[in-house]
């Protein structure tokens, strides 16, 4: 296989690694609403960890596309 | 304009080069606005406090806010002893929001959006909680490396993870900022690109997405902003006080 052939299907393939991300994106703001519907009073104080696990989450998507760029255009 | 998605992150020097030995220390436009951030920074600031009141204007009323919202997440999330890194913190996590908004202006460049930015401070970050919690703890700071209630058969497994969990701290914690900020601008840029590449009949859905983006990524840009400090207060609130 050429290089450059083999590069594009490796960036493409360390994408997938967002899937992982929205699936934590998603089940971190449907557990958020889930608990803030059953205990709304509760729901304003927990708001930070809502913030905290999501950017948690998102960087792990990232990181993906991060390894995705690095084999694009630094090797 | 619309050709290449990166070309937005590139330093190129403004002024007279200055060479040191074999490195390069020419003003950049990437110091500009590092420049540029502590301005805005400093200047908000000093007028804001200009005249202070009992009851506040408007900009006293924002800076006293960033002030006890810093002040608040010191508290809840690191105790009574961090209180005396309130100044780092504080001036921590006004950087990296001023430069990721700065950013967010066209035209303009996003500091945070190079790793060795992000790096240089996660890095010192990472060396100050390292020396103040053995300053604190002396030797027994290692223990921060064995969680108890570990069976004793564990414990040479469990301690090579602590240990590489430690030592990737500082790449997780400037990777996560640096990743969202160039990440965000890229896609905004790609749709800007859609805009061009599609006119004036196609143009208006990517046109649309582009502003829907803006917004997240100012949502994003305070978000990076608060994690980097909030991470920052966790790491401090381990090195102050001891599970043990």
């Amino acid at each position: 296989m050429e290089v450059e052939a083999a590069k594009m299907i490796g960036a493409g393939i360390a994408c997938i690694a967002l899937a992982g991300a929205g699936l934590g994106i998603g089940n971190i703001f449907g557990s958020y609403l889930s608990a803030a519907m059953r205990n709304p009073s509760a729901a304003q104080k927990q708001f930070p960890n809502l913030l905290l696990g999501f950017a948690l989450a998102e960087a792990t998507g990232l990181f993906g596309l991060v390894v995705a760029l690095i084999i694009l255009f630094a090797f | 304009m619309a050709a290449n998605p990166m070309s937005q992150f590139e330093v190129y020097s403004i002024g007279p080069k200055i060479q040191i030995g074999s490195f390069d220390l020419s003003f950049t436009n990437s110091s500009l606005f590092m420049v540029l951030t502590v301005t805005v920074i400093s200047l908000f600031f000093i007028v804001a406090t200009q005249k202070k009141s009992l009851v506040p204007n408007k900009m006293q009323l924002i800076a006293e806010m960033a002030f006890e919202f810093v002040s608040k997440m010191i508290s809840e999330t690191a105790g009574k002893d961090a209180r005396p890194y309130f100044p780092f913190i504080l001036s921590l996590f006004l950087f990296v929001l001023v430069a990721n908004l700065l950013g967010m202006l066209p035209y303009s460049f996003t500091v945070t959006s190079h790793i060795i930015v992000t790096f240089a401070l996660a890095f010192f970050i990472f060396i100050g909680v390292t020396a103040v919690g053995f300053a604190k703890h002396g030797i027994s700071y290692l223990k921060l490396f064995v969680p108890s209630g570990v069976p004793i058969f564990l414990l040479p497994l469990i301690i090579v993870i602590e240990v590489i969990s430690y030592l990737s701290r500082p790449v997780s914690l400037s990777v996560r900022l640096f990743a969202n900020m160039m990440a965000g601008h890229t896609m905004l840029k790609v749709f800007g690109g859609f805009v061009v590449s599609l006119g004036i009949l196609g143009g208006w859905l990517p046109l649309g997405f582009a502003v829907a983006l803006t917004g997240l990524e100012l949502l994003v840009a305070f978000i990076q902003a608060y994690v980097f400090a909030i991470l920052t207060c966790i790491y401090l609130n381990d090195a102050l006080n001891l599970h043990h």
